[in-house]
């Protein structure tokens, strides 16, 4: 069979936030095609399934839910002119741009000028958290949680645990409760829930039981459906059991970043997402990743703004500006995890949304930053927000915009 | 109604791979045959949770039973796998000495290799160790390569045997446990918890209930022991860092802990070995994950930097005894065919052979039937050949091809759509799994468990 190949100007791979935002903010800008491949049935990525308000407030200065704030970002693409293929799926690579596409309608390659990786993130499912015990039905994710009570309209159970205490966990609540399923606890090995305070407050009067701080699960019972978990105080080693027929395991995001991988793009071991500049350029030329890929895991307002931000880089590169030197890194220390952009060139610019991004261990009320290269302070910086465990931390990008390119790598520092 | 048509010629309990093999060998003759399983699926006990190894027998104890069967059955079901669609990766195996004690066993190693008919495993420096396996762990002293070692689907294997069992003529009756046997003049009643089903043989093929189902025969001549081995899988990822199988220098405790690739193109390492007493025990535990974590990041430390995607636990039916127990009743037309632990998978199409063997001296007739249905063509579940999605022209044929259901694992709907319109179909979600590999990688459901969980439930409504 003669091998079906289809040239565009720019692929972009998932129609998630980011994904369709760089969409519309691409299509105008260039000439040639702008096509988007989703491996899902409908655009719009994890909203689609995120059935409570709370969406677009910073990209499109608006307070909708997820099913519109996707439905929106899809129409908005289509009418900026950009091709929006479902059940598409990338399973490989077939040169440097140049992808293997399977969909219903076959098998094909597409070769792009640009390419930009748009695969957002996941959350880290029971086995990766290594629990250990029985492997009976009523185990989810809260990705799986919301498509199946959202949009497959299915039976959850009566009594849920819920792992995490993070932004998305009290999502993964709202969910439960919508489904008819009381949550009876949270479990948190950090020393306090967080979220943000418009989500704590709706979150708070639906939880029918503790928020367990510094608590893990050890265990799960149950044969064909849970029956039970074992929590285990991290401190004391002192354990329980809760009875319940649901365990969601909420948060811990990866990337989906099988695809930077298997490119052979550098990676950062800490987000487990491509090493990008400001100008979201990766390793490999004409090669461009945005949104949750980068950050695991930003708002999708976040992501999407990763999105409007990348369309001029990717026009520059078509129009044949030469790709920048590699550039240094960017470090960070505990009980920083990761930063990112984590790295600095010299055509750079400077990163989306003027921010660096920042996820931590500790929380923090108002942190102090110094930013060291070559042993001589280059940037200090103080927030007036807090840096809290399981969410971004944005710091301004000016904190190492006085970093010489030429130099050596760039630590990050709290100052205590 | 006829009484005795209600009578089969054999009555094979258990439908895990020894047991499928037994059904499908004995279905190839003129005799009637009933395939009855405890659990809702074949394949279900410890069949589905194994290393999923092609054993040469390099390591058995010579001049026991399964030594020749294990030997036998690498070859039968070598072919059996070409000719059916059972996925196997020849990638051979190395076994890595850690300790000067473990380096002095090599030759005994090799030389009992020799003495099971097995001639090409060679000893290796520890250079040529870290030539074939780079990612190996520091430490490594010499190895014994042994090249015939292959991996291969198990839940492949076993769907194969008995689909091509029941094709045959074979009845299976699924989710049909046995609570006890009448023998009588002539025939055996097997009471089962959905019916009775009567044989003039019975063979017991009962895996881990094959001592309780001994002793409603009368006998008390052995105790299986569930030994519980717990396993890791690795996420694709890793799949380039392990080339072959690593196995261990094995000792008392068993075989060791391994670090193999999967034929679905995962990393493996395992399995624990620890005795119980609850033959359900198919948990994982907080002591196993602790022992692989420590055993396994001596062997592959950089395994550990990458995700885990698959916790598991299986079960082995240990016994007192060293070697398979086979044995003829013919005073009550039973035979037992015990303590087939983990080598089962590859012996058992060779068990089969001996058992037809040891039913044709008990004097049964066993010719061949001439109107045999063509063996069944399985769905490839390996990675190493083409996968439906990966076909254009099957897509182009059929676009169910081209709709991927399973993102991590490349499932697509028309292979779901295959295993409901199966001769077996699966019954639940882990069968489904088993079937299609659906909903069995790194994402563990975030994707596509919900959409799955809706195929299953219109798949199942339309086989029932």
């Amino acid at each position: 069979m003669t091998r079906d190949v289809e040239r565009v100007a720019v692929a972009i791979i998932g129609g998630g936030p980011s994904g369709l935002t760089a969409a519309s903010a691409l299509a105008p800008l260039v000439d040639g095609r702008v096509l988007v491949l989703e491996r899902e049935a409908e655009t719009g990525g994890i909203p689609r399934h995120s059935d409570h308000l709370g969406y677009g407030i910073r990209d499109l200065k608006r307070f909708i839910s997820g099913p519109a704030y996707a439905r929106r970002l899809t129409d908005t693409a289509l009418g900026a002119g950009a091709l929006l293929e479902t059940e598409a799926m990338v399973t490989g690579w077939d040169g440097e741009r140049a992808m293997e596409v399977t969909s219903p309608g076959g098998r094909r390659v597409v070769e792009a000028d640009a390419v930009v990786l748009a695969t957002g993130a996941r959350e880290r499912p029971r086995p990766a958290r290594w629990i250990p015990g029985d492997r009976p039905d009523g185990v989810y994710t809260t990705g799986q949680l919301q498509n199946m009570v959202h949009v497959h309209h299915s039976e959850v159970g009566t009594r849920a645990v819920v792992v995490g205490a993070e932004l998305v966990s009290w999502s993964a609540v709202m969910t439960l409760r919508e489904a008819g399923c009381a949550t009876v606890a949270m479990v948190s090995g950090y020393p306090r829930a967080e979220a943000y305070a418009a989500f704590r407050i709706p979150g708070r009067t639906l939880l029918r039981g503790p928020v367990l701080t510094r608590t893990r699960l050890v265990g799960i019972d149950g044969r064909r459906r849970v029956r039970s978990v074992v929590v285990e105080d991290v401190d004391t080693g002192a354990r329980r059991t809760i009875e319940c027929d649901t365990v969601i395991t909420t948060g811990d995001w990866i990337p989906d970043h099988e695809l930077a991988r298997t490119a052979g793009l550098a990676m950062d071991s800490a987000t487990r997402g491509p090493l990008v500049d400001a100008s979201l350029r990766t390793s490999r030329p004409g090669v461009f990743a945005v949104g949750n890929l980068l950050h695991p895991v930003d708002t999708a307002d976040g992501a999407a703004l990763d999105g409007r931000h990348v369309a001029p880089k990717v026009r520059a590169w078509l129009d044949g500006d030469p790709t920048g030197s590699p550039g240094i890194r960017v470090r960070v220390r505990a009980p920083f995890r990761w930063v990112t952009p984590q790295m600095i060139t010299p055509d750079g610019g400077a990163a989306p949304r003027g921010d660096l991004l920042f996820w931590l261990d500790e929380y923090h009320r108002a942190p102090r930053l110094r930013a060291v290269q070559d042993g001589r302070t280059i940037g200090r910086k103080r927030t007036l927000w807090p840096a809290a465990p399981g969410r971004i931390y944005r710091a301004p990008w000016s904190l190492v915009s006085a970093a010489d390119p030429a130099g050596g790598d760039v630590t990050i520092e709290l100052v205590v | 109604v006829n009484a005795q048509a209600d009578i089969r010629d054999v009555v094979v309990v258990g439908a895990g791979i020894v047991g499928s093999a037994i059904a499908r060998a004995l279905a190839g003759t003129d005799l009637t045959v009933t395939l009855v399983e405890g659990r809702d699926d074949v394949g279900d006990g410890t069949s589905k949770a194994n290393t999923a190894l092609l054993h040469t027998g390099f390591d058995a104890t010579p001049g026991t039973l399964e030594s020749r069967l294990v030997a036998r059955g690498y070859h039968l079901l070598g072919e059996y796998a070409e000719q059916v669609g059972i996925p196997v990766e020849r990638t051979g195996a190395l076994l890595v000495a850690w300790t000067d004690e473990e380096r002095d066993a090599l030759p005994t190693l090799k030389d009992k290799a020799e003495r099971n008919g097995y001639h090409s495993c060679e000893i290796v420096t520890a250079e040529e160790v870290y030539r074939r396996v780079p990612e190996l762990g520091p430490g490594a002293l010499a190895g014994l390569t042994v090249p015939g070692e292959a991996i291969i689907c198990t839940w492949t294997t076993n769907l194969a045997l008995a689909t091509e069992a029941v094709r045959r003529g074979a009845k299976l009756r699924r989710g049909a446990q046995v609570t006890d046997v009448v023998v009588r003049r002539d025939h055996t009643t097997v009471v089962t918890t959905r019916g009775d089903v009567n044989g003039r043989w019975v063979i017991n093929a009962a895996g881990l209930g094959a001592d309780q189902l001994d002793a409603r025969f009368g006998h008390r001549r052995f105790t299986v022991t569930p030994r519980r081995g717990e396993l890791l899988v690795f996420d694709k990822l890793t799949r380039p860092m392990v080339p072959c199988i690593v196995l261990a220098v094995p000792s008392s405790r068993g075989k060791g802990v391994l670090v193999s690739p999967t034929i679905y193109g995962n990393v493996m390492v395992g399995p624990t070995s620890e005795n119980l007493t609850d033959r359900t025990a198919t948990g994982t535990s907080e002591e196993g994950f602790e022992f692989l974590r420590a055993k396994g990041r001596a062997l592959m430390p950089t395994l550990f930097d990458e995700e885990i995607t698959a916790t598991y636990a299986g079960l082995r039916a240990a016994t007192e005894y060293d070697d398979y127990l086979i044995d003829v009743d013919l005073a009550q037309r039973y035979v037992l065919v015990g303590g087939i632990r983990s080598t089962g998978l590859t012996s058992g199409m060779a068990v089969a052979e001996h058992l037809l063997e040891l039913l044709a001296d008990a004097g049964l007739e066993l010719s061949p039937r001439s109107d045999l249905p063509p063996a069944p063509r399985m769905p490839n579940l390996g990675e190493a050949t083409m996968r439906p999605y990966q076909d254009a022209q099957r897509i182009s044929e059929d676009a169910e091809y081209g709709r991927i259901v399973c993102f991590c694992e490349r499932v697509t709907a028309g292979e779901i759509r295959d295993a409901f319109a199966s001769t077996i179909p699966p019954s639940d979600l882990d069968g489904l799994r088993r079937r299609t590999r659906v909903m069995n990688g790194r994402c563990q459901g975030f994707y596509c468990g919900a959409h799955t969980t809706a195929l299953l439930e219109a798949g199942t409504r339309a086989t029932r």
